[in-house]
């Protein structure tokens, strides 16, 4: 494995644990999203030239890899914002005004889905029904939930993330 | 010795976590202990309890009685009263809202009294981390009697006699699937629970693992005897921390009790259960398309035969089911297929669990007989419609599925009986709306969902659903076109009948559903450009009706952007100027008069 591999967020600990994470899947067959998932919960997102080094590890080509990885939603490969903000864009939470919500906010920080605020304080995403339908509209932010949004409330919440 | 005379059933599911049930666990905790209370009661974290819009809910056990809405503030009120002075705190509990009487037990209320539980029969009962818990309640007494007194096919003939169908969708006999499968040449087979719960707006598997993860590992080791297999894999969403982290904790406690592993119960058969976590795909739900997300590739599906019976994961004979499926099988084998197919209809047996939310006074988790009628599901146990406003759809089977109207609620839940209105069973996803959806508005948004989603591997699904959301969009921006309908409609059967899988092959049903019976909707906004109830921005003009207005004001509170002008005693007025256009006003006018 190519040792020197250097990345400006990748940090020297971060890549020991993904070769540890590389070396102990590779064997295993179909291991190649248990790889990207973990390497990504490390990093916070999947560089490109971190899947390059992965499917090194991992023994398959590199554009079979991207092609996971850009397959599944899960993973991201730009950086994410400080907070991330995931609305709920499942049936119930539709039905009780999430869009508006979700309006309210990219008015506000002039972004939209899938894009992180220029200062990265915010990164938008959503997400189809977190299985909190009862509280629906539900806004997530890090890992606190919201129950009941509005988009008179949106604003408020999202103030105290800095 | 044990001196426990009460034990509190706290809701740890995921609706009462995010309300905050955690931390009144501790709270309670703290104030048991403080009054020496806590050797006598013990306070107890199980899965969701299916009221989640009242959480965090409590359960009293013997006593069955229930608390909602706790919050820490409350919890030394409550336990002084209750727990001290042996009188039930009348704040906490549930007040019917028809009658404005207090309920205290659990079971009279009404959103409990019409259901039955068999799925969902150790919800909000046990500690879902604790297997003793479960076993206490008959728990792996199906694998016992499956693994040493019954033959592979026995288990076959009992599953088929009982009459279940999957749960997951389609409907498919569960007996014929694992008799497929172990007609299937082969010494290395699987068995697969589908835990992907695709369907936005559902969470009926979610709150299975949650509350009772041993009921579907059991249901896995006793469809592995069934078709010989010894290896198993849980396909779960990667969005259900919660359901994983029980389900692992579930499949390390069975290991130790020797329940899955080598020579499982001493009966010399081998089974274990892998859990593997999906990447947010909901094409992944379909069983080809799951079985290559397994095997660590992109998740495709790929044409049907061959039937995952004879190859499906890495080729092998597989049998994939839905979670809810596997929850009931244990019991069908303890008690009996009979027993099983004497609740239910002709062709439909058992109960089935709904994902009850949307404009509904009581959501939650509902189980009910198949045969139940919907008009029972959405008045009887939900409380009918809030805010004195007007029932039009309950949306069943989500993406896939369809709306059915006033005029068939009376339809009993039932495979054929469903499809028979336009809708399908689904996996259990019930959204009920009123008049203040637009059901156009509701069609994008799943044909929003589904062009999505499709992977793009077959034209008709990839480039169909593309232009049947073009037109939605355009419909709901006010420049439909009269020949879109019928444009909308051709589009819709072409993909149907030539899509390669059950995604595009049943994507167009919320919109085919939405046409047949909200045409007028459609023809409002084609032809008179207006959206009938008030939800398409580009179709409203924000402005107020001075003879409808009765000047409370209510809208000028609620304006975001000081865009409202409004003084006592006057018509309100909005400056379109500051208008953001974010539709508050329009929900909080209770008279309509914002246009
Ligand atoms: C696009 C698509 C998504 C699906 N998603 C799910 C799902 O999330 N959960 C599920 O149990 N079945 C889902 N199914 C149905 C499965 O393919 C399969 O029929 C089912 O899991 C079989 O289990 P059962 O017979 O117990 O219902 C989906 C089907 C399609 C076509
Ligand atoms: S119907 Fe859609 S989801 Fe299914 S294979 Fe074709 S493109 Fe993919
Ligand atoms: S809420 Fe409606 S009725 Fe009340 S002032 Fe505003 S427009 Fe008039
Ligand atoms: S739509 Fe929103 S911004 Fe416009 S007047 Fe109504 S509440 Fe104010
Ligand atoms: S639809 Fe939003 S939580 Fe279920
Ligand atoms: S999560 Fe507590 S009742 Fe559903």
């Amino acid at each position: 494995m190519n040792e020197d591999f250097q990345h400006p967020d990748i940090t020297q600990d971060m890549l020991k644990e993904i070769n540890e994470i590389i070396s102990t899947n590779k064997n295993k067959s179909g291991a190649s999203i248990t790889v990207l998932r973990n390497s990504q919960n490390i990093v916070g997102y999947l560089p490109v030239e971190l899947i390059d080094y992965i499917s090194k590890g991992l023994n398959i080509s590199s554009s079979e890899l991207f092609g996971i990885a850009s397959f599944y939603s899960l993973f991201s490969m730009i950086p994410k914002g400080k907070n991330t903000i995931r609305i709920c864009l499942g049936t119930a939470c539709y039905v009780k005004g999430i869009k508006e919500v979700m309006e309210r906010i990219s008015n506000q920080y002039k972004i939209k889905e899938k894009e992180t605020t220029p200062d990265r304080r915010f990164s938008l995403e959503t997400v189809r029904c977190l299985g909190a339908c009862g509280l629906a509209p539900v806004m997530v932010v890090n890992q606190d939930i919201y129950g009941a949004m509005s988009s008179d409330r949106v604003l408020d919440v999202l103030d105290r993330y800095k | 010795m044990n001196k426990i005379r009460t034990q509190l059933m706290l809701c740890g599911g995921t609706g009462c976590h995010s309300t905050g049930s955690i931390a009144v666990k501790e709270a309670i905790n703290n104030e048991l202990r403080r009054h020496g209370l806590n050797e006598e009661i013990q306070v107890i974290e199980t899965g969701c309890n299916g009221f989640c819009a009242l959480g965090p809910v409590m359960l009293v056990h013997p006593e069955g009685i229930f608390y909602q809405k706790l919050t820490i503030d409350e919890v030394p009120k409550l336990v002084e009263e209750h727990f001290l002075k042996g009188r039930p705190y009348k704040k906490l509990q549930y007040v019917d809202p028809a009658s404005k009487e207090t309920i205290p037990i659990m079971n009279d209320i009404p959103f409990f009294a019409h259901q039955m539980f068999w799925v969902m029969r150790n919800k909000g009962i046990i500690d879902p981390e604790i297997i003793d818990e479960y076993i206490a309640r008959d728990g792996y007494f199906g694998v016992a009697k499956a693994l040493k007194e019954m033959t592979p096919d026995q288990i076959i003939e009992e599953v088929k006699t009982s009459g279940i169908r999957g749960r997951g969708g389609a409907g498919f006999p569960t007996g014929l699937k694992w008799q497929f499968a172990k007609a299937s040449p082969g010494d290395v087979k699987y068995v697969l629970c589908n835990a992907d719960e695709g369907d936005p707006g559902a969470f009926m598997d979610r709150s299975v693992l949650e509350a009772d993860p041993h009921a579907v590992l059991e249901g896995m080791i006793i469809a592995a005897k069934a078709i010989n297999s010894r290896q198993g894999y849980i396909y779960v969403r990667t969005e259900y921390p919660l359901a994983i982290k029980r389900l692992e904790i579930a499949i390390r406690q069975a290991r130790e009790y020797g329940l899955l592993g080598k020579d499982i119960l001493g009966s010399g058969f081998d089974f274990d259960v892998e859990i593997y976590q999906g990447a947010g795909a909901f094409v992944c739900g379909e069983e080809t398309a799951l079985m290559r997300s397994i095997e660590g590739k992109r998740g495709m599906p790929r044409p049907r035969p061959p039937f995952p019976a004879h190859k499906g994961l890495w080729e092998k004979p597989s049998v994939l089911n839905n979670v809810e499926t596997l929850a009931n099988i244990a019991q069908i084998i303890v008690n009996g297929g009979k027993w099983y197919a004497s609740v239910g209809t002709e062709t439909s047996k058992g109960t089935k669990v709904f994902a009850l939310s949307g404009a509904v006074n009581n959501i939650g988790l509902v189980e009910v007989p198949m045969g139940t009628t919907l008009r029972t599901i959405i008045y009887d146990i939900g409380g009918g419609i809030p805010k004195k406003k007007k029932f039009k759809a309950v949306q069943l089977g989500g993406p896939s599925g369809g709306c059915v109207p006033e005029e068939f609620l009376d339809t009993p839940v039932d495979y054929e009986a469903i499809v028979k209105v336009g809708a399908i069973m689904g996996s259990g996803g019930a959204i009920v709306m009123d008049e203040s959806t637009c059901m156009v508005d509701m069609a994008r948004f799943f044909m929003d969902f589904i062009q999505d989603e499709s992977c793009g591997k077959c034209t008709p699904c990839r480039e169909g659903t593309r232009r049947i959301l073009e037109i939605l969009n355009r419909i709901c921006d006010g420049k439909g076109e009269p020949e879109d309908i019928e444009t909308l409609k051709e589009l819709s059967y072409t993909i149907k009948d030539s899509a390669l899988c059950g995604l595009g092959q049943t994507g167009p049903n919320p919109v085919l559903s939405t046409l047949r019976y909200f045409i007028d909707e459609y023809n409002a906004h084609i032809f008179e450009k207006r959206c009938p109830a008030k939800r398409c921005v580009a179709l409203l003009k924000f402005e107020i009706d001075p003879e409808i207005c009765t000047k409370c004001g209510l809208c000028f509170k609620s304006c975001p952007s000081d865009a409202i002008e409004w003084k006592k005693k006057e018509v309100a007025k909005i400056d379109k100027s500051k208008c953001v256009k974010c539709l508050t006003c329009f929900d909080k006018c209770r008279f309509g008069a914002i246009f």
